[in-house]
This record gives structure tokens, C-alpha cells and sequence, in this order.
């Protein structure tokens, strides 16, 4: 656990000892800003709500985490410093649990720094805080679902712009896996179980549950479950990478 | 304290690492030579636990790599080839951040830290990022991060590669000093470092050990060893190799050239047996004017051409390999 902690800290300092984590977050906020306020039509709508806001999160999230998520290990491939990881006495699990925790605690930090709204949506009207809470929970554990699947991914290249690519594809699967598009297409032909098991891995439908201020335990366990099965893939192709 | 043990390592079809089989005890300093791909990086990455064999086994102070990497890493200090550190970082935080992960806290961390940066002279850089350094204190920062538990075992990658000189023989020193303690390989492209540090040289060519044994040794390989060069005025010049080439224990004569008058030479020895005395008194007794007359004691970059092969013949050769 110690090992996790060292770890975690060098990774988080590293965001902020570049200008990485402040164009991520200036990026951020923006991009919030915009598609809340412009596109969303905030103001126009007169509900004392954040639903329009966190509406957004999922589709943000899915070009930004995996910008995050690429460095982590193709970084770490292209200039040599993995050799130089992976050869402390260390365990291979402590690396990606450490590298992993910083990138999604400085995604916090970004998502944390979107609290004006909340005070203005309070200042403004008087709108349901418990659900605004859960929005919140449900935006960050998706957050850590994009970001285990962009690390994993990022564990397999060097090239940082390929793991982008693919993370953002395979990030767009598990976002509308529950969308008519695709169990549509699994319906013509897969049996029941197999179209709502593939329709279970959605984001955006645990997301939306969530954010209405359903805290299901499901929907917690699905995102913690799918962070765990990830971070479990990544070990294994840093591990699988070691036989050439 | 480094036993390896019929070591092969395969990339797909071709074999990086055919079957090595070394060990190196305490107050060695194995130098490690061999041409760019014939399999040093590659087994030092798996004495490092960063690669895993395909057959064999490594062991350091008796722990299995494989098996256990942690317990070995922990008394591995390893320089990776290139010397790679977190750019970001400057060297007091990346020191820091190794002395962490190794399990020093509290002033424990701080004894080791400045200590390792003591014996690789960074203290003038701590405090500027490493991606700003110069090639020689990067290098340095990652040999101080090799050394900061002082490990029982250390394996470092062209630990002098890209230094100037003066630098060189700082860390040269640096190795020289820890030497006693420790069990030492180090791989290099530099001949003349195989004089200066190490106690054995290990010559690797295509994934196997072509040569193994203490750099005098090796030297008796060369052609050169034993032999003697002469530098005459032109007159004598000719008289002095007819009577060399009829002394019995010359096997040949090869010119070196002539300036300003003089011709210099070189008698090649047949056998091991000194050539030079009998070469200062035949000189004596004719009275040649001898302007330079010296033994040579063999040349190492001869003997590693002779046992290793160039990088294009390899290359033809695993295609043709692979093609069969």
C-alpha cells in the first residue's frame, strides 16, 4: 500500500509540474461552461436544476478522460522510464493502482472545480442538493470507468495518439451500449440475455439513473466492478508485455 | 551473488539470447562487451526482472527473479540503458520518489538521498528539472538512483555512455570504490573501460558468450600480443627485417609507414614466448639506431572483431534464418 501511495503522489505532482493539468482544466471548465450555458440554453429553461449540466458530462468525458488516460502508460513506453518502474521492488498491481488513483483524483479536482454552478443554481432557485450530490457521485465513478479503460488501453501502445483514438472509440461503445442503435442490432438476431447484458454495460443509462438521485447499489457496483476489471486487464498487458 | 543459468530469450522468431550461463561473485566487475544487438541489454533486462526469459533462470544473492522479482529487485541497484528519469522531476524529488519506493522514510530517506547525490556529484543540479540537464548529469541521476539502497548487486547499461571524459573517470572511480563490496556488471562498447574497471570481461555475439576471462587474458588473443614495433632510419630499415623474418620465433613483419626518414614496423611473435628481449639485444648487437622499440601487449578492439560479427552480417543472417 505504500508502494500505491509513492506512487500516486509522484503521478499527481506530475500533472501540475507541467502545464498539463492547467490547460486540462481551463479546457474543462470551458467546454462545461459552453455546453451548459449555450447549447444547453441554462438560463432559458428556468428549472432550478443541474440535469441539463451533468446531461453533458458523458460526452465530454468521453474525448477528455481518454486524453487524460493515454499518457499514462504509453508515456512511460516511448521514454524508457517504465523499464526503470518496473524494475523496483514493487508489484506491477501497486503501479497501475497508483497511476490510476492520481489520474482520477486530478479529474475529480477539474470536476470539483465546477461548483460555481451549484452556487449559482442555489443562488438562483431551490433546486433538489441530495440529487446534485448523487450527479455528482455518478459523474465521478463514470469518470473512473473512461479513465480504467483509457490507462488499459494506453498499457498496449507508445504511441500516446493511438491509445487515444481507441480509447475513445471503445469509450463511445460502453457510452451508447444501451442506445437503440445497438441493442437494436443485437435484437435482430441474439438472444434476450445476450442483448441486456450488452445493454447493461451503458454509461449513460447507470449514469442517468444516478443522476436523477437513484443511488441503486447496482449502478455503484457496475461502475466499481467495471474500474476493477480494467485495472485487472492493464495488469495483465503490463505483465504479458515482460515475455516480448 | 549472480548466477545465471542457461539463459534464452526469443522475440517471435528471433533469438536474442541463446543460452548464457554466468556467475559473478562478490568484488567482481564483470564488463560486458559485445557488438549493438548481440544480446547485453537483453540480458540485463532479465537479471533486472524487466524481460522474463524464455528457458533459464537467474538468481541474485540467491533469490529467483522470476519467482520472486520483488525480493531480488530490492537488492538490485539497475542503471537501464539510456539512463531514462522522469523528465518533470528534478533529481531531489525523483531521489526521493526511489527512496520511497525502496522503503527509506524520514531521515533515513534524506541520509540516502544526499549520499547517492554526493557520490555522483549532482548537488550543483538538485534542483533543476532533468529534462533541462545535461546528457552526463542525466546519466548521473540515474546511476545515483541505482546506487541510493546500496545494493549487494549492481547492473548498469553503458553507465559511461555520453559522458566527457572528466566524467568518466568520476564515475569510473565511483565504480572502482564500490567495487570490493559488490557484485558489478556493467556493459560497454568501450574497450579502454574493460582496462580501467573491470576485474573480467565477458564478450557476447550473438546471443552467446564468445569469450570470458580477466582483460589480460583476452588480450592474449590478440595478434597483436607479444608483438614488437621498431622505428629505424630508412637505411637500416631493410637489413633489420631480413634479419628479424630469419629469428626463429618472428612469424611475420608488417610496415608502418615512413616519416621523416624513419621506418617503423611491427614483428609479429609465433609463439608466447617473449619477443622482446631477444628483438633489444639483436638491436644492441647490430647497432641499430633504434629511435622507438616497444612490446605490445595486445589490442582488445582487435579480439572482439575477430570473435564478434558486424550488424549487417547478423541481419543477413536472421532474415536467411527465418526464411528457412
Amino acid at each position: 500500500m505504500k508502494s500505491v501511495l509513492a506512487i500516486f503522489k509522484r503521478e499527481f505532482a506530475a500533472y501540475f509540474a507541467t502545464p498539463l493539468a492547467y490547460v486540462f482544466i481551463v479546457i474543462f471548465l470551458f467546454a462545461m461552461g459552453t455546453f451548459t450555458f449555450y447549447i444547453g440554453r441554462f438560463f432559458e429553461t428556468g428549472v432550478a436544476s443541474l440535469a441539463i449540466f451533468f446531461s453533458y458530462h458523458v460526452w465530454l468525458y468521453l474525448f477528455l478522460v481518454p486524453a487524460i488516460g493515454m499518457r499514462l502508460w504509453a508515456e512511460e513506453r516511448k521514454s524508457g522510464t517504465i523499464e526503470l518502474l518496473l524494475t523496483l521492488p514493487i508489484p506491477i498491481w501497486a503501479s497501475v493502482l497508483g497511476k490510476f488513483l492520481a489520474a482520477w483524483v486530478f479529474t475529480g479536482v477539474a470536476l470539483a472545480l465546477t461548483f460555481p454552478i451549484w452556487l449559482t443554481v442555489n443562488y438562483l432557485g431551490d433546486p433538489d442538493n441530495g440529487v446534485i450530490v448523487a450527479s455528482y457521485v455518478g459523474s465521478f465513478l463514470m469518470a473512473g470507468g473512461y479513465l480504467a479503460i483509457s490507462a488499459a488501453i494506453s498499457a498496449l501502445t507508445s504511441n500516446q495518439v493511438i491509445a487515444f483514438v481507441v480509447s475513445v472509440v471503445i469509450c463511445f461503445l460502453f457510452t451508447i451500449s444501451g442506445a437503440p442503435l445497438v441493442v437494436d442490432f443485437f435484437k435482430a438476431w441474439a438472444p434476450l440475455a445476450l442483448v441486456d447484458t450488452v445493454a447493461s454495460f451503458s454509461f449513460m443509462t447507470h449514469f442517468q439513473t444516478i443522476a436523477r438521485g437513484v443511488i441503486d447499489l447496482r449502478d455503484i457496483v457496475f461502475f466499481f466492478s467495471l474500474i476493477a476489471l480494467f485495472l485487472g486487464i492493464n495488469v495483465l498487458i503490463i505483465d504479458q508485455k515482460k515475455a516480448g | 551473488m549472480i548466477e545465471i543459468e542457461n539463459l534464452t530469450k526469443k522475440f517471435g522468431p528471433i533469438a536474442a539470447v541463446r543460452g548464457i550461463d554466468l556467475k559473478v561473485e562478490k568484488g567482481e566487475v564483470l564488463g560486458f562487451l559485445g557488438p549493438n544487438g548481440a544480446g547485453k541489454s537483453t540480458t540485463m533486462k532479465i537479471i533486472a526482472g524487466y524481460l522474463t526469459p524464455t528457458t533459464g533462470r537467474v538468481r541474485i544473492t540467491g533469490i529467483d527473479v522470476e519467482a520472486t522479482p520483488q525480493a531480488a529487485q530490492a537488492v538490485l541497484g539497475y542503471l537501464p540503458e539510456g539512463a531514462p528519469a522522469y523528465g518533470d522531476m528534478t533529481p531531489h524529488q525523483f531521489l526521493k520518489f526511489i527512496a520511497e519506493i525502496r522503503g527509506f522514510t524520514g531521515d533515513e530517506a534524506k541520509r540516502r538521498v544526499a549520499e547517492a547525490a554526493q557520490k555522483t556529484e549532482l548537488e550543483p543540479v538538485l534542483e533543476q528539472p532533468i529534462d533541462t540537464l545535461s546528457k552526463g548529469f542525466k546519466r548521473r541521476v540515474g546511476l545515483a538512483q541505482a546506487i541510493l539502497h546500496d545494493p549487494p548487486v549492481l547492473v548498469m547499461d553503458e553507465p559511461t555512455d555520453g559522458l566527457d571524459p572528466n566524467q568518466k573517470f568520476s564515475v569510473r572511480k565511483l565504480i572502482r570504490e564500490m567495487a570490493a563490496e559488490k557484485a558489478i556488471i556493467i556493459s560497454t562498447h568501450l574497450l579502454e573501460e574493460v582496462d580501467a574497471i573491470c576485474t573480467r570481461a565477458v564478450i557476447i555475439d550473438r546471443g552467446q558468450v564468445v569469450a570470458d576471462g580477466t582483460p589480460a587474458e583476452l588480450l592474449t588473443r590478440s595478434r597483436h600480443h607479444n608483438a614488437v614495433t621498431l622505428c629505424l632510419p630508412a637505411a637500416q630499415s631493410a637489413g633489420a627485417k631480413e634479419k628479424l623474418k630469419a629469428h626463429s620465433k618472428v612469424r611475420s613483419i608488417e610496415d608502418g609507414g615512413e616519416e621523416n626518414g624513419f621506418v617503423t614496423f611491427t614483428a609479429f611473435a609465433r609463439g608466447p614466448e617473449l619477443l622482446i628481449e631477444d628483438i633489444s639485444a639483436m638491436a644492441a648487437n647490430e647497432k641499430w639506431d633504434v629511435k622507438q622499440l616497444y612490446a605490445e601487449a595486445g589490442r582488445l578492439d582487435e579480439v572482439f572483431r575477430s570473435l564478434t560479427t558486424s550488424d549487417s552480417d547478423r541481419a543477413r543472417e536472421s532474415i536467411e534464418g527465418t526464411a528457412a
